[in-house]
């Protein structure tokens, strides 16, 4: 009856009618307006369009609404019950909770397979572990406690027949509840400190071979890199030396500056530790290469380090993406500026040989315009340079 | 049976009479020192700031989903911050930026404790106002300033200020380094302190009112546990929050004073800056001072709010009521010592970092018991599903799915890949964000009878969390997979990566979530604004709760309560009592008119009483024995 009643209120109907005649309209009117714009403008019909959609989206609510209220209240009038709502939203809780766990699911696995491929650098295994434990550790809690709370939503629902189970405390469970996750976080304490501990050691070990030293400067909006020359020890800096071609600041008072190269991307042999020394110039970057577990801010005024092996190159990680283009990325991962979102530089891994081969190529920061910039006596650089060629052919 | 009367801790009386002083517009609703109607003058602000922040998300969302289409409307909106209809890269960084920080500061802290500490204390302590009803005016009036500071920003040549909320130096401190960083960032720095100046006002009213002013009979371990929530959040803001106007008065210094607090080996544009000697870290520290304190600041009270809702609704206790408040303790304490793990890969001393991993995880313990508690507060009730209480299970889940992430970012090792990227996102949008958004919704459909004395409708409160609930999962979940793909945060595109333009798709998906949750706030406003002027006229005690506030009339006098204070008999959770015969008990029932349903425990500290309820207890056996 009282379904009726709305079907053939005459005010329902009317208000339908002027919605839609209005919303025609304005949509009539708009196609001409846009017509007569030269340049292309406002797209006045979307809008429209979008508008008049929620308009009609409201009022549907709007008319719903009033026919659960005439239903409920012509329940009412015979003396029945009114709608359940208590149940209703048990059963929707319950609905939920099934679907929105099918929902994670399939989140997990579609979404989840798109995450990063496995780590391609030697600390990067043990943090891989470590998050695979803490996953599974979190996944149980996850779905235990939601299936409680929404099955006990369901189960528990209002019912006047009922009353509650008067329980304010129970001193032996909650010494359980507290304890247990005591003693798994404990665990996950100690197994993420040493973890820790270990990635962030960074003084190169006796009896090893040293670390290859590659700096990385970031600033307004790209990174800088530069490599040790043949006598493989970079060169001072100071920042007030930053002027025109010396854009990284070298002091070339230091002689151990004379042979350092720049480079356009990071490569990297692979199986060696490499100590990245990471300096910023204007505002804090971040050094990220997430294949690598790598990330480490560049803070101006406070260098800072960060040390890792990479184990696989980027050849054999092409095969194991099946990605032919696939290239290690290095990108800022600290709010910088406008072009904070295309800050990037490729990272290449690979083997001994080659990495030998590409480093003999590279350029040394000393270009000649600068050395005329800082007078420096070049006849006596020549010479320095076209030794360390020979000395690197060798 | 005076016996059972229980103690009178010395809390004076205010029983003076409240002369009728006639109100006018100004003083009634501008300028008001009653608490009932700064709290509705809070959360009206917060409100509408909540709503313009969320337009703004709506904004950057449209953003990261289109990248490549332009907008022609948005120009119109927008003029110089959107040409040619596609938004500003910089123009995005200050949405970004003003967004977290209305959220954070002015929606879910000033309008979540600003809103129920003002309404809850006095009536849940059964005071008549609060210890300072100027400073407590003063408090709103100077977050009002802060509010619009902040939005003015809208409206200058550069633009509001856009180095993220956290504002670190040198980005925010240098006007060269970005647009957002010029006029706009020193009116964020001046609304900040503002805000920081209301804030403090507030907290210390709020402790000295809860220390001071508790009517008769209400000892600390009488108080609902919103009130330990508004309690020792107000503890944790006046500690920390000064911390920040330091941080943020050298900031200052740094910038207009050529001071070098935070500045140091400068070279902006291949121009070589004098500073010389400062640390950025060192603002990062006293940021995240006050930071991490802050997002607790945030949810303690949504979590106040959601276990008295639960409470209520359930018909049962609240599970371990000591077990909660000093869970509420142990996160109060321990959320000063850890705010290092915002900092682990930012150069700090990779020792701290662990000893902050540590600290960190230490306090997932009493989150962990505080949800077991309310699951428990669950079992064997009898739940009433007002949408007060959807909200607050909602607050729940959110907590339960944003927590466990915690765990992983609380682990400086795993912290190094998933720093700064979209799985931070996820986690502090589900944890902070939609947890505390919901527990103060929870909040303002529960106690919406006793702000404006009219009822809210039940099926839009229904559908409306509904649509939020599910909206805000399919928003904020699958961001957690991006960030395990690397993809950072406050990227303006991802276009530029072959490896993040694959997941154009989910953020189109995520934003149209987004627009559908923004949408359904629309049920929310008019349900909101419509029941104040025409709802249902509420009863006084419409959800038949136990607390203080339910006991004052439904006119909301000036001064709380007609003739005398209230007097506290009980704890606020005897609800479903056995052997009583409704199923609640307000906390000003005597025990000696419940004998029926009396406990042992009732009278942990009263010897006297104990032994009455034992001669009680006897004669009503002898009395079953002899019939």
């Amino acid at each position: 009856m009282a379904f009726k009643q709305i079907i053939h209120s005459k005010k329902v109907l009317a208000f339908l009618a002027v919605f839609m005649l209005l919303g025609t309209n304005m949509l009539m009117a708009q196609t001409t307006a846009t017509a007569d714009a030269a340049k292309p403008g406002v797209d006045w019909l979307g809008v429209g369009y979008y508008v008049l959609l929620f308009f009609l989206l409201a009022i549907s609510v709007a008319v719903i609404g009033k026919i659960l209220k005439v239903y409920d209240l012509s329940q009412q009038i015979q003396g029945k019950k009114g709608i359940h709502w208590n149940n209703i939203m048990g059963v929707i809780c319950l609905v939920f909770l099934v679907v929105g766990m099918a929902g994670a699911y399939w989140d997990i696995t579609v979404q989840g397979s798109m995450s990063l491929p496995e780590a391609a650098s030697k600390h990067g295994v043990k943090i891989d572990d470590m998050f695979l434990t803490t996953t599974i550790i979190t996944m149980i809690v996850f779905v235990i406690t939601q299936i409680l709370l929404f099955v006990f939503l369901f189960k528990y629902r209002h019912s006047d027949k009922r009353r509650a189970y008067f329980l304010p405390h129970n001193n032996t469970i909650e010494k359980v509840w507290t304890i247990i996750p005591a003693i798994v976080l404990t665990v996950l304490v100690i197994f993420g400190f040493f973890t820790w501990q270990e990635v962030e050691n960074s003084t190169d070990v006796k009896g090893q071979p040293a670390s290859i030293n590659i700096d990385i400067t970031g600033h307004q909006f790209a990174w800088e890199l530069r490599y040790a020359g043949p006598d493989g020890v970079l060169g001072k800096k100071d920042f007030r030396l930053t002027a025109g071609a010396n854009k990284l600041g070298i002091d070339y008072k230091d002689k151990n500056s004379m042979d350092d190269l720049q480079a356009d991307t990071l490569v990297l042999p692979v199986n060696k530790t490499i100590r990245l020394n990471i300096f910023a110039q204007d505002v804090i970057h971040s050094v990220y290469m997430p294949h690598f577990r790598v990330q480490q801010n560049a803070v101006p005024g406070l260098p800072t380090f960060f040390k890792f092996t990479p184990t696989i190159t980027t050849e054999e990680m092409r095969r194991k993406v099946e990605d032919p283009k696939f290239e290690y990325l290095l990108y800022c991962n600290k709010i910088c500026g406008s072009s904070h979102y295309n800050m990037q530089k490729v990272v290449r891994v690979v083997t001994e040989g080659e990495y030998n081969q590409w480093i003999a190529k590279q350029k040394p920061y000393l270009t000649p315009a600068l050395r005329t910039e800082l007078k420096l006596a070049s006849a006596d650089q020549n010479k320095s340079i076209t030794n360390n060629r020979l000395a690197l052919n060798n | 049976m005076s016996t059972l009367s229980v103690q009178d801790h010395g809390v004076a009386h205010h029983e003076e009479g409240h002369e009728h002083h006639h109100d006018t517009f100004l003083t009634k609703y501008v300028f008001s020192q009653d608490h009932k109607m700064i709290a509705k003058q809070f959360l009206i602000t917060g409100i509408t700031m909540a709503v313009i922040a969320m337009l703004l998300s709506i904004l950057f969302r449209i953003q990261l989903a289109y990248p490549d289409k332009a907008f022609p409307l948005l120009e119109t909106l927008l003029g110089r911050f959107a040409p040619e209809g596609r938004l500003d890269p910089e123009f995005y960084l200050s949405l970004v930026t003003i967004h977290g920080t209305i959220m954070v500061f002015f929606v879910l802290t000033a309008g979540l404790s600003g809103t129920f500490s003002n309404l809850l204390i006095p009536l849940q302590v059964g005071a008549r106002d609060m210890a300072s009803p100027f400073i407590n005016m003063l408090s709103y009036w100077f977050f009002l300033t802060a509010c619009i500071i902040m939005l003015s920003s809208f409206f200058i040549q550069k633009g509001p200020a856009g180095p993220g909320w956290t504002i670190y130096p040198p980005l925010s401190a240098l006007p060269t380094a970005m647009k957002g960083s010029g006029l706009g960032m020193t009116l964020w720095l001046v609304s900040m302190v503002c805000f920081v100046a209301s804030s403090l006002m507030g907290g210390i009213n709020y402790v000295t009112t809860v220390l001071n002013m508790r009517t008769k009979g209400m000892d600390l371990w009488k108080m609902p546990l919103t009130i330990w929530a508004f309690f020792l959040t107000a503890i944790l803001g006046v500690l920390s929050f000064p911390v920040l106007v330091a941080g943020v008065v050298l900031l200052i210094f740094d910038r207009s004073f050529g001071t070098s607090f935070y500045l140091s080996d400068i070279v902006v544009n291949g121009q070589v800056m004098p500073f010389e000697g400062g640390s950025p870290i060192l603002f990062q520290h006293l940021f995240w001072f006050l930071g991490h304190p802050e997002v607790y600041i945030v949810i303690m009270p949504a979590m106040g709010i959601s276990s008295e809702v639960m409470s209520v609704n359930s018909r049962k206790p609240i599970f371990g009521y000591h077990a909660m408040v000093y869970s509420l303790i142990g996160i109060t304490v321990l959320s000063f010592i850890v705010w290092g793990h915002h900092m682990f890969i930012t150069g700090m001393n990779p020792f701290l970092g662990g000893v902050f991993m540590i600290t960190t995880l230490i306090i997932a313990v009493p989150s962990a018991v505080k949800t077991f508690n309310w699951l428990a507060t669950l079992w064997r009730g009898n739940i009433r599903f007002t949408p007060a209480m959807l909200f607050a299970i909602g607050m729940v889940s959110f907590f339960i799915s944003g927590g466990l992430t915690g765990i992983f970012l609380g682990n400086a090792a795993l912290d190094i890949n998933l720093h700064d990227t979209y799985f931070v996102v996820a986690h502090f949008h589900l944890v902070m964000g939609s947890a505390a958004i919901f527990g103060m919704l929870a909040g303002v459909y529960h106690w919406f009878p006793k702000m404006f004395g009219r009822m809210m409708d039940e099926k839009l409160g229904y559908l409306h969390f509904w649509l939020t609930f599910i909206g805000a999962y399919l928003v904020f979940f699958p961001m957690h997979f991006m960030g395990l793909d690397g993809v950072p945060r406050r990227y303006y595109a991802f276009t530029e990566f072959a490896s993040m333009q694959r997941w154009l798709s989910v953020n189109m998906f995520i934003t149209w979530a987004a627009i559908m949750s923004a949408c359904a706030q629309v049920a929310f406003l008019y349900n909101f604004i419509h029941s104040i002027f025409w709802g249902k006229e509420a009863t006084q005690n419409p959800w038949q709760a136990n607390t203080l506030e339910w006991t004052a009339p439904v006119e909301r006098i000036h001064g709380n309560w007609p003739g005398e204070l209230p007097t506290v008999y009980r704890w606020p959770y005897d609800y479903s009592k056995p052997g009583a015969e409704e199923d609640f008990i307000s906390q000003i029932t005597p025990l000696s008119e419940t004998m029926s349903s009396n406990l042992p425990h009732d009278f942990e500290d009263n010897p006297a009483g104990l032994e009455a309820l034992n001669t009680w207890t006897n004669t009503q056996k002898a009395n079953e024995e002899v019939k």
